[in-house]
């Protein structure tokens, strides 16, 4: 590999319109997304048609259409009860278990409806899995952690072939090494930066195609922060993700693009070295520069 | 001005980049008197300001370092993005500018005191003439950009870089214009070349200018137009 190619570590995610040649920034409330909110067929993995959410009377979500790439992070960003959440819920379903919850448009993963009436949620939420702001690792093993997902989908033909999944999953999630020796300790007795990689580990090992992460690092110290932000960039390789924090240093860091959520609308997306340096609406920039409220 | 710097929730953010944006106009301040205390001795044939000039070099120097000091303290304490960012690195890139404004001004300096040490009789009028024609342009650029660094108002940033390439060919005239004393007589050697020195030096404090004022225009607007020629030209 020349050093040429060392330095194209972006994916190619073709964009359906180009770039404008970047003007003053836009401003007042957006009608429509600024930037390349969709991307061509072969790049997208999920595609977000006209997606509406509302909880009860309260419309949560407006009008947002958005694609995640293949093996690219998306970063959510935008304050408190921006929506940014509850779109990533509504990714594989998660709102499903509100009640009062109703989400209208189109979602799909490689071009299937996942609202579609004859979906079953419970592979869904296997393909496209999640992780969560605090670690909830099961009071189990550690090796049940990893081992209860492949078993109830039925991964593993035999004892084998199951532990061939746990430690494979343990290894890409980086806590191998840290937990070889004691497998059947308790998952709960882990440090809260192993816990949530213990997480990550368990949602790995179902296979997913895409893996939903809602503030994973909003409980730990700078160093697991370091090593979960490390390993979302390893698992970009197999996986698309889609991230939801609060932490602008940390949409910069991990993700490819970056989607600004503000009162229920989709105001900008664009490539992340385009928003932290050039956003292209007002909004955005007040919010990443500290200048909202 | 004031939007393109405040408005930060934490108040103190706001508060660095305005003593940032101060310490930037103060050197901005001290170029411009020195490169006017620098003609005017270059004028007056006056060796004594030519040596003030020299030795407050030392003050812009200090600024310098105190202002680079401030960026990095910005970069480290409030990671900047966005506007914040291209604040923060585009002061960074003027502060050099202006620091290499007040390089040239001091070799304007120095080229005085070769010119007139001894009580010489240094250069004719005729071949001082395009030396203060160019030292107008160049202090009409070097007061303009200081503006537009003070207001981060970039309206007229095209108008101002097409100065530069009037400047350039007015110094090119210069050089052919001074050739022609050089022909005349070798005795002119010496001191055409040391006025081609100082026309060069215009030269360059113009060029920072511009890059001061291409800074300040990306800040603004978030588009690098160093390497685009401006869209004036003017007659």
């Amino acid at each position: 590999m020349t050093s040429l190619e060392l330095t194209m570590e972006k994916p190619n995610l073709a964009v359906k319109e180009s770039r404008d040649v970047k003007h003053d920034l836009t401003s007042g409330t957006p009608e429509k997304t600024v930037g390349e909110a969709l991307l061509d067929a072969e790049s997208a993995r999920m595609t977000c048609r006209d997606v509406n959410v509302y909880y009860g009377e309260k419309h949560a979500i407006k009008n947002i259409s958005l694609d995640i790439g293949r093996n690219e992070v998306v970063a959510l960003i935008g304050p408190s009860g921006c929506g940014k959440s509850t779109f990533l819920r509504c990714l594989n379903r998660m709102n499903d278990t509100i009640e009062i919850c109703h989400v209208t448009g189109d979602i799909s993963i490689d071009g299937m409806n996942i609202y579609d009436k004859k979906i079953d949620v419970v592979p869904l939420r296997a393909q496209v899995g999640m992780v969560f702001q605090k670690p909830n690792p099961f009071p189990k093993s550690i090796f049940e952690n990893v081992a209860y997902g492949p078993r109830i989908h039925g991964l593993a033909s035999d004892k084998h072939e199951l532990e061939e999944i746990v430690v494979g999953s343990l290894k890409r999630a980086g806590l191998w090494d840290e937990v070889k020796d004691r497998l059947h300790a308790p998952g709960t007795g882990l440090s809260g930066g192993q816990q949530q990689r213990l997480c990550i580990a368990r949602t790995i090992a179902v296979g997913p195609e895409v893996i939903l992460m809602d503030e994973p690092c909003s409980a730990l110290d700078p160093i697991a922060t370091a090593r979960i932000e490390e390993l979302i960039d390893e698992l970009r390789e197999n996986f698309t993700i889609a991230i939801v924090t609060h932490s602008m240093q940390q949409a910069a860091r991990v993700s490819q693009r970056t989607a600004y959520f503000h009162l229920g609308t989709l105001v900008e997306v664009g490539d992340t070295d385009d928003i932290f340096t050039n956003p292209r609406h007002r909004l955005t920039e007040d919010y990443i520069t500290g200048r909202f409220g | 001005m004031a939007r393109e710097i405040e408005g930060h929730t934490m108040r103190r953010f706001d508060g660095e980049l305005h003593h940032l944006h101060n310490l930037l106009l103060q050197m901005g301040g001290l170029v411009q008197n020195q490169f006017e205390l620098a003609l005017q001795a270059l004028r007056e044939k006056e060796l004594q300001l030519a040596d003030k000039v020299i030795a407050r070099d030392r003050d812009l120097n200090d600024l310098e370092v105190k202002a680079d000091e401030e960026v990095i303290s910005v970069i480290a304490r409030r990671t900047p993005v966005a506007r914040d960012l291209r604040t923060v690195m585009s002061f960074s890139k003027v502060i050099t500018d202006l620091e290499r404004m007040g390089d040239e001004v001091v070799r304007i300096a120095d080229l005085t005191y070769s010119l007139y040490e001894n009580d010489g009789p240094g250069p004719g009028t005729q071949m001082m003439r395009d030396v203060h024609g160019m030292g107008r342009m160049c202090g009409e650029m070097v007061q303009a950009a200081l503006r537009m660094l003070d207001s981060l108002d970039v309206e007229s940033a095209d108008e101002l870089r097409a100065h530069q390439l009037e400047l350039d060919s007015e110094f090119q005239s210069s050089v052919r214009r001074l050739a022609t004393f050089i022909m005349e007589d070798a005795r002119n050697v010496g001191n055409s070349i040391k006025v081609v020195l100082v026309l060069k030096s215009l030269d360059r404090i113009g060029d920072h200018a511009t890059n001061i004022v291409e800074h300040v225009y990306f800040l603004a607007k978030g588009k690098d137009i160093r390497h685009i020629p401006p869209s004036v030209h003017r007659a």
